[in-house]
């Protein structure tokens, strides 16, 4: 699309000119044009956050706003509980949920993938030429790999034969399959990047998933955990109790694990101190940013790789009327890239999108929390819960001291809570 | 019951509003309070038990569920007087007020 081509100074220039008077033209404008057209909302993804925006706000204005959902997969797959497919507990099937149970809300899907959008125009365009006119535009993008700091996972076919597996689909089946064709005695290794990366206890339930597969199909197996982060990024206890204790000499862990590279043809690491390391099976999350259309289009203006939103709004601080949920932001101090925190940012969204298109007032109190189930095998579980609310001196989501916490240690009461935590959040964000 | 509980708890809350204004100079003040609150912070709870509190699985349902119970059993988890996994947890996030406002919301959803 066009705007890329511009700087992205004159991009944001013309971006806020707009949105000086977009503010009070909304207010009133929208809501009377001609009397009958609807003010119209525009998501770009359908997972926990733009799911759930496109739900709430259809909901929430009782048909006052037009609701467009733009995804390009044909069904919805839950990271969340996908890792049980990686162990052998679940099926993919399990964890996909078609997009049918959002008609009754009157939101339009749109099958197909967004490339950019024009602040001025305030179109969204389709990667098949065709656009999309909105009021506000709200993107949940999602992750995508910074594969450019790992050159030897370039091509197609290296990417394949060293997975990343951190979108549920096709990939979390190929994991599944790389690990059930490995010979007994061999070893699996997950190399988990420096923090921030989408959900901080996911690659210590991946390794005890597997370890929890070895243990029934493989036992002369290991799994090694190379993080690059200095220690056990989340849940940490009750993570290394379970590595010392049902899965003593299966699992091994080491911390401050950089690399430079991969060599996926020998499916080896190459580590920033020290000798190779290699696998039978090789999982590489690679660092991570906000997903491509965000980059794309100048709003990475975080470090260049997350987007800064004001957290009334979830409105973007670079370009106004374009708003940003889920891993893509540059998240508040102790709020996890999780898709908890997407539907939760989902419907602190969608509550001022429809104040802000009908004329109210912006809740200036907003609050979200989060919960966090890992699962240790197939039924036991840990947690971690917080609950944060605006901070109207910092601008900032702030944890609200005392709460939250973690489980005292890993139960199967949890595990029954955790699946029944699945089934709502998806039916919150899909039906 | 429940109705008169919540009645005074929202006399309270109102005061504390009006009282803050009174004595607001500074932008840092207490912002005008949200007229949706209850339904938005409901919507914290909904990831676990569903929709407007209509849960679809294990964790119970709090859609009809009179006010003065719901606020009963926030304040029992969080003075940990009712044992839990993690409501307790998530129960110290809120303050009275607000768990009045989340309680009177789902006491109003139909079952």
């Amino acid at each position: 699309m066009t705007v890329i081509n511009q700087t992205r100074r004159d991009l944001v220039k013309g971006a806020s000119a707009l949105g000086l008077v977009g503010l009070s033209a909304f207010a009133g404008g929208c809501a009377t044009i001609g009397g009958n057209a609807k003010p119209k909302v525009v998501v770009v993804g359908g997972g926990f956050g733009g799911a759930t925006a496109a739900k709430y706000i259809a909901m929430w204005s009782e048909g006052k706003i037009d609701v467009t959902l733009v995804e390009r997969g044909d069904a919805f797959v839950s990271c969340p509980i996908s890792n049980l497919v990686v162990g052998g507990s679940r099926q993919l099937a399990d964890v996909t949920i078609g997009y049918g149970g959002l008609e009754k809300y009157g939101i339009r899907r749109v099958k197909g993938e967004a490339t950019g959008f024009d602040p001025a125009k305030k179109t969204l365009a389709l990667a098949d030429g065709t656009s999309l006119p909105y009021d506000r535009l709200i993107l949940s993008p999602g992750i995508d790999f910074m594969y450019e700091t790992l050159p030897g996972l370039a091509t197609g076919e290296a990417k394949s034969r060293v997975l990343a597996a951190w979108k549920a689909g096709p990939e979390t089946v190929a994991l599944r399959n790389q690990l059930t064709a490995m010979k007994d005695g061999g070893v699996y290794a997950i190399h988990i990047p420096k923090a921030p990366y989408r959900c901080p206890p996911g690659p210590y339930e991946r390794a005890c998933q597997v370890a929890w597969y070895f243990q029934q199909a493989k036992p002369k197996s290991k799994v090694l955990i190379l993080d690059a982060n200095e220690d056990v990024v989340s849940k940490k206890g009750l993570f290394t109790k379970a590595w010392n204790g049902q899965y003593k000499g299966l699992i091994e862990y080491r911390n401050n694990q950089e690399i430079t590279d991969v060599d996926a043809r020998t499916l080896s690491l190459k580590m920033s101190f020290g000798d190779d390391v290699k696998a039978d099976v090789l999982n590489v999350l690679p660092p991570m940013r906000a997903g491509n259309i965000a980059t794309a289009n100048g709003l990475n203006n975080s470090n260049k790789r997350w987007c800064q939103v004001d957290w009334l709004t979830y409105e973007s601080t670079a370009v106004p009327g374009v708003h940003i949920l889920g891993d893509a932001l540059q998240i508040a101090p102790a709020m996890p890239k999780s898709g908890h925190m997407a539907n939760q940012h989902g419907k602190v969204c969608a509550a001022a999108i429809v104040e802000l298109l009908t004329g109210g007032t912006v809740s200036q109190t907003p609050m979200v929390a989060n919960t966090c189930y890992s699962f240790i095998d197939d039924k036991n579980v840990v947690h971690v819960a917080s609950v944060h609310r605006y901070d109207p001196a910092q601008k900032t989501m702030v944890t609200v001291q005392g709460s939250g916490g973690l489980s005292a240690e890993q139960n199967a009461l949890e595990g029954v809570y955790a699946n029944s935590w699945a089934r709502n959040i998806w039916a919150d964000m899909l039906t | 019951m429940d109705t008169a509980f919540f009645t005074r708890g929202t006399v309270g809350v109102a005061c504390a509003i009006a009282a803050s204004f009174a004595f607001a100079q500074t932008p840092a003040a207490s912002p005008a309070p949200d007229k949706n609150l209850g339904r938005n912070l409901a919507a914290n709870c909904a990831n676990c038990h569903g929709t407007n509190g209509k849960s679809v699985a294990e964790v119970p349902s709090l859609n009809g569920v009179p006010a003065a119970l719901t606020i009963q059993k926030m304040k029992d988890y969080r003075d940990g007087k009712l044992p839990a996994t993690i409501m307790h947890q998530l129960a110290k996030g809120y303050t009275d007020a607000q768990i009045e406002a989340i309680a009177n919301y789902f006491a109003k959803q139909p079952k």
